[in-house]
């Protein structure tokens, strides 16, 4: 779970890490009162759920209220595309207006997990401002890293080492282990699946400050923060994405015509890789759960059915446990609640295999049944192409 | 013929009382698993479909001679429910929930790597050796007793790899799914060793997706150590990066983790990769007679 630059600097701010001054606003009426705020001299920065906004042109220094207003007006009524948004961009719908910092050095600092050592890694970098993973890619000696032992935690001295390469000398170097200790604090506190400051800075007054921040939640762990659903901005979310989460269903909106119906996350990645394959488009990844249930077969139909771009759709179970019979009954209720007349493909596995294929075919839907994988994919593209009735 | 687990293993289930637990509990041992033991904290004393049930791992060992482990706790007790198996000297503990945090895996993990006991999941199918022992939620009447051996990070992906693998009259020696977490128990390397060592299995059918490195650390591994031919499967090579895909651990970030990297790899390495997943039954066939033809 995502969350926008400003939460995750109010809860930096309230672990006792400094942030610049700043208002968020909704309205560029807004933006023009906080950049009142900050002295007419101010930052205004889109808010959205990507990065790469600066290249995009959704961050500015500006100069006068005025300027921040006729800026604001501007943000507020397009969509940002950057190089993480995917060609239609976000929706910017808050604006997050900061005093303007004069900065002498710039730093990278993250923790994450180390998928390969299974434990939070320290990652820090006096290339600050630069997107890590070019750094990484170009010159990988210009990170340090820092692998955290979870019983003794992470120790004043290994952040001081870090701070010391980092070129940080006398007390803005001690500033620095609070603050990479106060980091630690919150990435276990919160439950986060990544924390970054890009850039931390050095101001020129001598102040470290968190000049960006990002923040991703680990989404196994929301159950216990009962505050985070209440963090979300449902303007950065697609709809049929947040319809699909409410059931419990993994669904990503995709560019194609084929509505796809997968039980299991692999498969579901499979059926993508085969569609293609065969020269269809996916129009999504659905996954409904290894254990496919008739509600939610149901209910999965009925967020595909709501995405206008789908022509066909490609029903891929392997029910294993689950009867097949069952889930045929799942996807004809479901079909014939919404009047479906769209072609349906439907390749199923498992027990009572037989029964659920008869059940489809007596249904009046227009549904062909798949052998396997490969003809289901391929029946489904060709009649979408006209061949096949 | 198989690792890990056969027709000795006595399984003692961690959330038996539970919906899915005891329903999969019934599964397995209609299967032919020996379940010897539940374990539900204040529920001690009870039976449920003629299983004991106990209040820790440690009693159902005492009375039961338990020795693996199916975990079905709920997320918020999983962890503790593996670190339980592993004060309790189990020497397998198979965790099928999903839903673990991070923060909850990361000791979890500290502490296995100090321990004698395997852990394989969480958010994983299980494992299986067919005709013997079956341990999870897959479902049992697809497999067929012979020696292929399958490792697997995925579920339903592992049993439409094992059902053309017995379409091609490919029997498998035991199917293990390691699970679709970021941080995970047994690893590729873990099981591709125990498959190496098994005098009967033949050769391995491998299945992984986008996300980490696993895949390609494997691949390395097998260059070096394997003695039997490989085939394996990449599921996500048309995933849009960025974008989790239904797996926790299934998602492409910065570049990393991206099923044409895994292929490119596993291939330098020598292992026949099926490019189609309809395909996956004739890759491992065609792996087996490489091997049988150098």
């Amino acid at each position: 779970m995502n969350i926008h630059e400003y939460q995750a600097k109010e809860i930096l701010n309230s672990y006792g890490i400094p942030i610049p001054r700043g208002r968020v606003a909704l309205t560029s009426d807004q933006v023009e009162r906080a950049a009142k705020m900050m002295g007419g001299r101010c930052v205004v920065k889109a808010q959205i759920y990507a990065g790469g906004r600066g290249k995009a042109g959704g961050v500015r220094l500006i100069h006068h209220p005025e300027e921040a207003q006729e800026y604001g007006k501007e943000l507020f009524g397009r969509s940002l595309v950057t190089k993480q948004t995917g060609p239609h961009g976000l929706k910017v719908r808050r604006i997050l207006v900061e005093e303007a910092v004069d900065i002498a050095r710039e730093f990278y600092l993250s923790i994450t997990l180390d998928r390969e050592s299974s434990r939070y890694v320290l990652i820090a970098s006096a290339e600050g401002g630069m997107d890590i993973e070019e750094v990484a890619d170009k010159s990988p000696e210009k990170i340090l890293t820092l692998t955290i032992d979870p019983f003794s935690g992470l120790r004043p001295f290994q952040a001081r080492k870090i701070a010391l390469a980092l070129g940080l000398t006398g007390t803005i170097c001690e500033d620095c282990v609070e603050l990479i200790l106060n980091l630690y604090r919150v990435c276990l506190d919160k439950d986060c699946a990544l924390i970054e400051i890009n850039p931390l800075v050095v101001t020129k007054a001598g102040w470290l400050m968190a000049m960006d921040a990002k923040i991703s939640f680990d989404d196994n762990a929301i159950y216990r923060h009962r505050e985070y659903p209440d963090m979300v901005d449902y303007s950065q979310l697609d709809p049929l994405e947040i319809n699909a989460a409410k059931y419990d269903l993994a669904y990503i909106k995709l560019s194609g015509s084929i509505g796809c119906l997968v039980n299991g996350a692999g498969l579901a990645m499979a059926t993508l890789d085969v569609l293609k394959e065969c020269g269809g488009e996916p129009a999504n990844f659905l996954d409904v759960g290894g254990g496919a249930t008739r509600e939610k077969v149901a209910e999965a139909f009925r967020i595909i059915l709501q995405d206008c771009d789908v022509k066909g759709i490609f029903v891929n179970i392997f029910g294993g446990i689950m009867r097949c019979d069952v889930i045929a009954q799942g996807i004809i209720e479901a079909a014939g609640a919404v009047g479906c007349t769209l072609p349906i493909v439907v390749r199923m596995d498992g027990s009572n295999v037989e029964e659920g294929k008869k059940l489809l075919q007596e249904s009046g839907l227009n549904v062909q049944i798949g052998t396997n994988l490969g003809d289901g994919a391929s029946r489904i593209v060709r009649m979408l192409a006209g061949e096949v009735h | 013929m198989s690792i890990l687990v056969n027709k000795s293993s006595r399984i003692v289930v961690q959330g038996i009382t539970g919906r899915s637990g005891l329903f999969h509990t019934q599964q397995c041992r209609a299967y032919g698993t020996s379940i010897v033991a539940g374990v539900t904290p204040g529920k001690g004393g009870i039976h449920i479909e003629g299983i004991p049930v106990f209040n820790t791992v440690a009693d159902a060992i005492k009375y039961t001679e338990a020795n693996v482990s199916m975990i079905f706790v709920p997320p918020p007790g999983a962890a503790d429910a593996i670190m339980e198996c592993v004060d309790a000297g189990i020497h397998l503990a198979v965790c099928i929930t999903e839903g673990i945090p991070i923060r909850d895996m990361v000791p979890v993990k500290a502490v296995l790597q100090q321990s004698s006991t395997r852990l394989i999941g969480p958010n994983c199918p299980g494992i299986i050796t067919p005709g013997e022992c079956k341990i999870g939620i897959m479902p049992g009447h697809i497999h067929t007793p012979g020696k292929i051996g399958v490792v697997s990070r995925s579920g339903t992906l592992t049993y439409e790899a094992v059902k053309q693998l017995t379409d091609v009259g490919l029997g498998q020696s035991t199917c293990v799914g390691i699970g679709g977490d970021p941080i995970i128990g047994m690893n590729f390397i873990d099981v591709l060793q125990l498959f190496n060592q098994d005098p009967d299995t033949e050769a391995v059918f491998m299945i992984g997706e986008i996300g980490g490195g696993a895949e390609e650390a494997a691949a390395q591994w097998i260059k070096q150590h394997m003695t039997k031919p490989v085939a394996a499967f990449i599921a996500g090579v048309t995933a849009p990066p960025g974008k989790r895909m239904g797996h926790a651990g299934a998602i492409i970030t910065g570049g990393k983790g991206k099923a044409e990297d895994k292929i490119r790899t596993l291939q330098e390495c020598g292992v026949v990769v099926s490019t189609s997943p309809t395909a996956m039954g004739e890759a491992m066939r065609a792996a087996i007679d490489i091997a049988r033809n150098r």
